[in-house]
């Protein structure tokens, strides 16, 4: 008996809505954040992440309305990311009804928050994101920002090392070459992280087919994460897992 | 009724509805009276043990437990809100626990920490809380755990990289290492005992 390697989706939401595109023919309305939530639930989703992308502070309100709503309803796991500065705003989304924060931005910019939210409220609520692409620093990977858009020259395996010894308890290790590409997982850059990273990873960026979902497990990854694929219908979260199940990999199975 | 301590700690949203749908009253308080007198007592808890055990100490918390156990009235326990029953914890540095249960909660011997996900449970001989889901998986966020059984009590057991306690059962007092009330189904089914097995007899 062995822990469960976990399925992730991830939501993007600003305004109280999904964005990017999701197509559901089954949904009543197919852009509302909890009403998907709750549908990945039931699928059997293991935990749910919340990207908020809001413009504004109107907009981020809202988020916390949405994270209220999920957590009353949804009995597994959510992660809230974006926008976090500050440990009263991981205490905000806390009582709203996450169980977990992901920062990037913020901890590149102060990394002494990763310190101030983990000595608070423990390193387990706090996951790291990274977005990392190919790139002349010492590791052959940097960190971005911006979506991938601007370079740091800092060194992502450097930065995850550091990291981990501030106190964070995940990686959500998101590459920015994979990215989209719907070619699969970042394997090379998985397996670089994995060699020298002591907490779980959560792979993103890149999934397309079944396959890929495998290929990251056997690189190291502890989680999956996908949005794309789940939510335009390609593949379902069920389909997946039995896929995983199959070929030898602990999962979650719900029985009905 | 059943009260959910808020003693300053994390996410009690989740909390409260999961306890909803097996009892008709739950509320989430720091008033010690009601939490006395509650028919059944949650005591959440994240972050590390000596932080929590320092808030739960500030918010009078000690005085309701002595209380409840002296009235025999139930207690269920969640994460690091079953850790602080035992007498002694060492994240960090070492802490003094509520001394409830004997023994030591120490980090565990994993190559990768936190313990994040669904694992499964073995439940001791003659659990009440893990009837009908004998199988399934329950969702953990630690790493740190006791190892030592309980003398007379269900002492359940989950393997990551070492044995530990996952829950512990008791007349009165009933712990989790991991979190019912993001467990799911399982979850809920999970409570729905505990309020039938301890709380409405």
């Amino acid at each position: 008996m062995t822990l469960a390697r976990r399925i992730i989706p991830c939501l993007d939401v600003a305004g109280g809505r999904v964005v990017k595109g999701v197509n559901f023919l089954d949904l009543k309305d197919a852009g509302d954040p909890v009403e998907l939530a709750a549908k990945y639930g039931r699928e059997g989703a293991d935990e749910l992440t919340f990207l908020d992308i809001s413009a504004s502070v109107e907009e981020r309100n809202t988020t916390l309305d949405i994270v209220r709503r999920t957590a009353e309803q949804v009995f597994i796991p959510l992660t809230v990311g974006g926008g976090i500065r500050t440990t009263d705003d991981v205490n905000t989304l806390l009582r709203a009804g996450a169980d977990k924060v992901s920062i990037n931005t913020a901890a590149i910019a102060r990394p002494q928050l990763i310190n101030e939210i983990a000595d608070r409220f423990g390193n387990q609520v706090l996951v790291l994101s990274v977005d990392a692409r190919r790139a002349g620093t010492t590791s052959g990977y940097e960190v971005t920002t911006h979506g991938g858009r601007t370079g740091t020259d800092l060194d992502a395996l450097r930065w995850i090392e550091e990291a981990i010894s501030r106190g964070v308890g995940e990686i959500l290790l998101n590459s920015m070459d994979a990215d989209g590409t719907k070619e699969g997982y970042d394997l090379p850059m998985l397996e670089d992280v994995r060699a020298m990273c002591s907490v779980p990873i959560i792979a993103s960026g890149g999934a397309g087919k079944f396959q890929d979902f495998s290929d990251a497990l056997n690189s190291g990854a502890d989680a999956l994460l996908a949005a794309s694929v789940f939510h335009f219908g390609e593949m379902s979260i069920p389909d997946v897992k039995q896929y995983l199940d199959s070929q030898g990999f602990p999962m979650r199975i719900q029985r009905k | 009724m059943i009260a959910i301590l808020d003693y300053g700690s994390g996410n009690l949203r989740s909390a409260q509805r999961a306890f909803e749908s097996a009892h008709s009253e739950v509320i989430v308080t720091s008033d010690p009276d009601i939490c006395i007198n509650a028919d059944g007592l949650v005591v959440p808890g994240v972050g590390a043990f000596g932080a929590c055990m320092e808030q739960f100490v500030a918010a009078g918390a000690v005085e309701i437990l002595d209380q409840r156990a002296a009235t025999e009235l139930p207690t269920l326990g969640i994460c690091v809100g079953m850790q602080i029953f035992f007498a002694q914890g060492v994240e960090k540095n070492a802490h003094k626990g509520l001394g409830i249960w004997p023994g030591e909660v120490t980090q565990i011997e994993a190559p990768i920490l936190p313990h994040i996900g669904w694992n499964t449970v073995t439940p001791g001989a003659g659990s009440q809380l893990f009837t009908g889901i004998e199988n399934e998986r329950f969702y953990f966020v630690h790493s740190f755990a006791a190892t030592q059984k309980i003398e007379g009590a269900v002492n359940s057991i989950t393997q990551y990289g070492v044995e530990f306690l996952a829950a512990v059962e008791t007349p009165y007092f009933v712990a989790t290492q991991f979190h019912p009330e993001k467990s799911g189904d399982a979850g809920l089914k999970l409570i729905s005992n505990w309020i039938n097995g301890w709380v409405t007899l």
